[in-house]
């Protein structure tokens, strides 16, 4: 599982190089300074030795050009990183104007992000290749700080503010974004992928027309992990949510004392509108997935659901009511 | 002072102040400043532990990708304990409150600080604020980070805030008091002949200290007590629901914890600065070079906070010109360890355990400093930042730095406060153990870092993993580490063998009274007609001086 071990991670967007080669540059004057200063220290140390218990050393006192030199050479060198890294910093900082944007949304412990076109994902964001994209920041809670290491960019999303971030995505592939700013108790899960594809893709992504997958059940559970509703309905019923072993057409108990029976009506509300029904025992917090799911997609996540009615739900934690209240 | 014979002596002297009154009341009402010294000691070593206790829960929790030992929660409030633990009860008082305490009166040849009342008084409050603390710890804990960054602390968190909050602000008084006692020490009970450039670089070093002290603190204590407000009255000062600014927070916290840094340093360096010389047996490399950049980084400290903030959205302007000064602290900071690595040269070089220490002193406080300069730089922050890059980076220049200069302090000065020698050989292996332990524990960091691991994660991707299992492999070797002087330390109080006033020798007036020295320090005040670090003029310690014609000394300016 870690048999391997990078040393840097990948360069995939317009920011990495540059921020690797900042890296490099400061690495090598540093190494220069590390390697002299502790070669010179091992050297003394056992080259001026003391060779009789009541020796003592040459009485120097200091060097004024050795102060000046040491005073000039660092302070010049430090410059040097010093513009360097503004140069790359400012870049950040400016954002392009020809940028698409992408508004992000951080709140204790979850992303949303909405596409210009209104599509929303949680913990998920999709990006075109080659194409300059603008981040705008808000954060409903506390301070966050949206990072994608594979891109060499963060920045923290603050409430009351906008922040805003851009980056130019140069590989294909899926990376992984965290939350870099401590935000509490699941501050260490609050990450997700961000899905860079090929232009087309990205536009057929948007468009919904993802094509026929073969079986969907499949396709279902993939949108289960993808929408992250696995992060709160464990199969095992220890999450936040319900587990749905077991669920469809059983008998749910909700909040309010009454029963229903989970059909489609029912969960496809569920899904959209969470909170018009709240099962006994658990917090109205699931986020809506109104617009974020296109009818075909609520379809797969159904079946999946259905899929799960052969499975014995847990003693507690399940949706489905068992009978013994 | 009459000649004094610098033979290790075979007995402790008949009086001193450990044996000058007993009972339990003479150590809590004492005014003596060794032995409020040695007060703090046991109560900063106490926090050490619990600090360290939460250290190791910490590594262990990260031997697996999901956590090992215990709950999100519990995790979150370990690193919190950690951190206030260590930073506020341990790091910020450790050299100043122990070996300043004891060492600055002696230093310059004065009976006790000036303020000796106030100098109990400091430890009490210190003892208040940490029972605040301690009793945040155990009802329900902290889970804000050592940080408190807002509006987490004042609004999200649901563990105990106010009682934490309130502990370090009243801990504050105690900084702000030692650091008061001291200027007006050093200024004002300096002996006969004590001038300002001749008084050991520790003074100096503690002198700058101060000064960021009683500038700082009250700034840190004042924000704490503004986020505890929010906290428990609701007034919006950083929530922007109530209309504060949670960036503000960050400001005002900055602006002394930054500084805060230095203070742990700072007294460190000053140890070292006394190490070097003693055990290279010659002056120390450019004395004014290295007490004006004691000064430098004290007033530039105070100028660099917002580097903390770069990724915050302030302004990039803002980000250029913090950034800028945060390279230029990095200057001073480079003259001193240039200095103390030029005093090696032509030296006579023992191994003495002191020494060991001070040079793996200079190594590490190397490594914290150069990749400094990496947070620094602006565009490679933005990938760094909030990484374990930085966790790396400042347990270089805290642990690595002023935690090894403590230790290599309490073993420089040991003979003189309990008149004892400690065990040597054991003493240097403990030293290479710390030093082998803490490289282990920590360099992989920043290699976790660069990969993108952000800090403060209770779990993390599996590709991690096998720079978290060295790093716990090296905390367990960096424990054996500390707790070895400890256990020997505490021996040689009882079986050591005695040291006398000079076993090494050094040139401090520290060194010229009795060990133990008496409760009054000096039978008479003595009169400084010596440069710092002169073993070329001083007969008076028994040592081979040169003929006055060969050396031709190049000191008065440097």
């Amino acid at each position: 599982m870690q048999s391997q071990m990078p040393l840097y991670p990948q360069e995939a967007s317009n920011f990495a190089p540059n921020v690797d080669a900042l890296m490099i540059y400061i690495t090598v004057i540093c190494l220069f300074f590390a390697v002299a200063i502790t070669s010179a220290i091992v050297f003394f140390f056992f080259r001026y030795h003391r060779r009789k218990p009541g020796d003592i050393g040459v009485p120097i006192h200091g060097d004024m050009r050795l102060e000046t030199l040491w005073l000039v050479i660092p302070l010049i060198l430090a410059l040097s990183m010093f513009a360097g890294g503004a140069v790359v910093y400012v870049d950040f900082r400016r954002a392009p104007l020809d940028t698409l944007d992408i508004y992000v949304v951080g709140k204790q412990w979850m992303w949303k992000a909405q596409q210009p076109t209104g599509l929303k994902e949680i913990n998920e964001l999709h990006v075109p290749v080659g194409r300059n994209v603008k981040l705008i920041l808000a954060s409903e809670d506390v301070i966050h700080n949206f990072s994608v290491p594979d891109f060499r960019v963060k920045m923290d999303v603050v409430p009351g503010h906008y922040n805003t971030m851009w980056f130019r995505p140069t590989k294909s592939g899926r990376y992984h974004f965290y939350c870099s700013q401590y935000c509490g108790t699941n501050h260490a899960i609050m990450g997700g992928w961000v899905t860079v594809m090929e232009p087309a893709d990205y536009e057929s992504w948007l468009t919904g027309s993802t094509g026929a997958t073969a079986n969907p059940v499949v396709a279902g559970e993939r949108l289960f992990a993808e929408k992250a509703c696995n992060t709160c309905h464990f199969s095992d019923g220890k999450g936040r949510g319900p587990s749905l072993n077991g669920l469809y057409e059983a008998k749910v108990l909700l909040a309010d004392g009454s029963t229903v029976t989970a059909d489609e009506p029912y969960l496809r509300e569920s899904i959209l509108a969470p909170n018009a029904k709240i099962v006994a025992g658990y917090q109205p917090q699931m986020p809506t997935y109104q617009g974020q799911l296109s009818e075909e997609q609520i379809l797969s996540l159904l079946t999946y659901i259905k899929s799960l009615q052969g499975q014995p739900p847990p003693q507690t934690g399940a949706g489905a009511t068992t009978g013994k209240k | 002072m009459s000649s004094i014979p610098s033979s290790i002596g075979n007995e402790l002297p008949q009086e001193h102040y450990l044996n000058a009154k007993y009972g339990i009341r003479s150590w809590l009402l004492t005014t003596d400043h060794k032995r409020i010294a040695l007060l703090y000691l046991v109560s900063v070593t106490f926090f050490f532990f619990i600090g360290g206790a939460f250290a190791t829960m910490i590594r262990i929790h990260l031997l697996t990708p999901n956590g090992y030992l215990v709950s999100p929660e519990t995790y979150n409030k370990l690193f919190t304990m950690h951190g206030v633990a260590m930073i506020f009860f341990f790091l910020i008082p450790s050299i100043p409150a122990v070996l300043g305490n004891f060492l600055i009166p002696l230093m310059i040849g004065a009976k006790d600080l000036a303020f000796p009342k106030i100098n109990l008084l400091s430890w009490y409050i210190y003892l208040i604020g940490g029972g605040f603390v301690l009793y945040s710890f155990s009802t329900g804990g902290l889970d804000t980070g050592w940080t408190f960054y807002t509006p987490l602390s004042s609004v999200y968190s649901n563990s105990a805030v106010t009682p934490a909050v309130i502990g370090i602000f009243i801990n504050g008084f105690s900084s702000i008091l030692t650091g008061l006692n001291f200027i007006v020490t050093i200024h004002t009970m300096r002996a006969p002949g004590m001038t300002w450039f001749r008084l050991p670089l520790f003074v100096w070093a503690h002198y700058a200290t101060s000064i960021i002290f009683i500038l700082g603190t009250p700034v840190i204590a004042i924000t704490l007590l503004l986020a505890g407000l929010e906290r428990m009255f609701h007034l919006g000062f950083f929530n922007p629901v109530l209309g504060g600014d949670p960036i503000l927070f960050q400001h005002l916290f900055w602006f002394y914890s930054h500084p805060a840094v230095y203070i742990m340093i700072l007294p460190a360096m000053g140890v070292i600065s006394e190490i070097v010389p003693t055990f290279a047996r010659k002056p120390i490399f450019g004395y004014t070079f290295i007490a004006g950049s004691s000064i430098a980084i004290a007033v530039i400290g105070f100028l660099v906070w917002a580097h903390h903030m770069f990724l915050t959205g302030q302004s990039a302007y803002a980000a250029l010109a913090f950034s800028f000064l945060s390279f230029l602290v990095a200057i001073p900071s480079a003259v001193k360890v240039f200095n103390w690595t030029s005093t090696l040269y032509k030296g006579s070089i023992s191994y003495d355990t002191p020494m060991l220490y001070a040079l793996g002193f200079i190594g590490l406080f190397l490594i914290g400093g150069l990749t400094g300069l990496f947070l620094a730089c602006l565009g490679l922050d933005i990938h760094i930042h909030d990484t374990y890059f930085v966790v790396a980076h400042f347990h270089y220049i805290m642990v690595g730095g002023a935690v090894m200069g403590y230790v290599g302090g309490l073993h420089f000065w040991w003979p003189k406060i309990t008149g004892k020698l400690y065990p040597e050989s054991l003493a240097r292996i403990a030293a290479v153990t710390l030093f082998i332990g803490f490289n282990l524990t920590f360099f992989p960091q920043f290699i976790l870092g660069y990969l993108g691991m952000p800090r403060r994660y209770h779990s993390y991707p599996p590709e991690f993993q096998v720079l978290n299992v060295m790093s716990t492999a090296g905390a367990s070797i960096l424990a054996l580490g500390y707790l070895l002087p400890m256990i020997y330390l505490v021996w040689s109080m009882r079986y050591g063998r005695v040291a006398g006033r000079n076993p090494w020798p050094a040139t401090g007036l520290e060194w010229q009274t009795d060990s133990p020295p008496m409760t009054e320090n000096f039978d008479v005040t003595p009169e400084v007609t010596w440069e710092p670090y002169d073993f070329a003029h001083r007969p008076d310690l028994g040592l081979q001086v040169i003929g006055e014609s060969s050396l031709a000394p190049s000191h008065g300016d440097d």
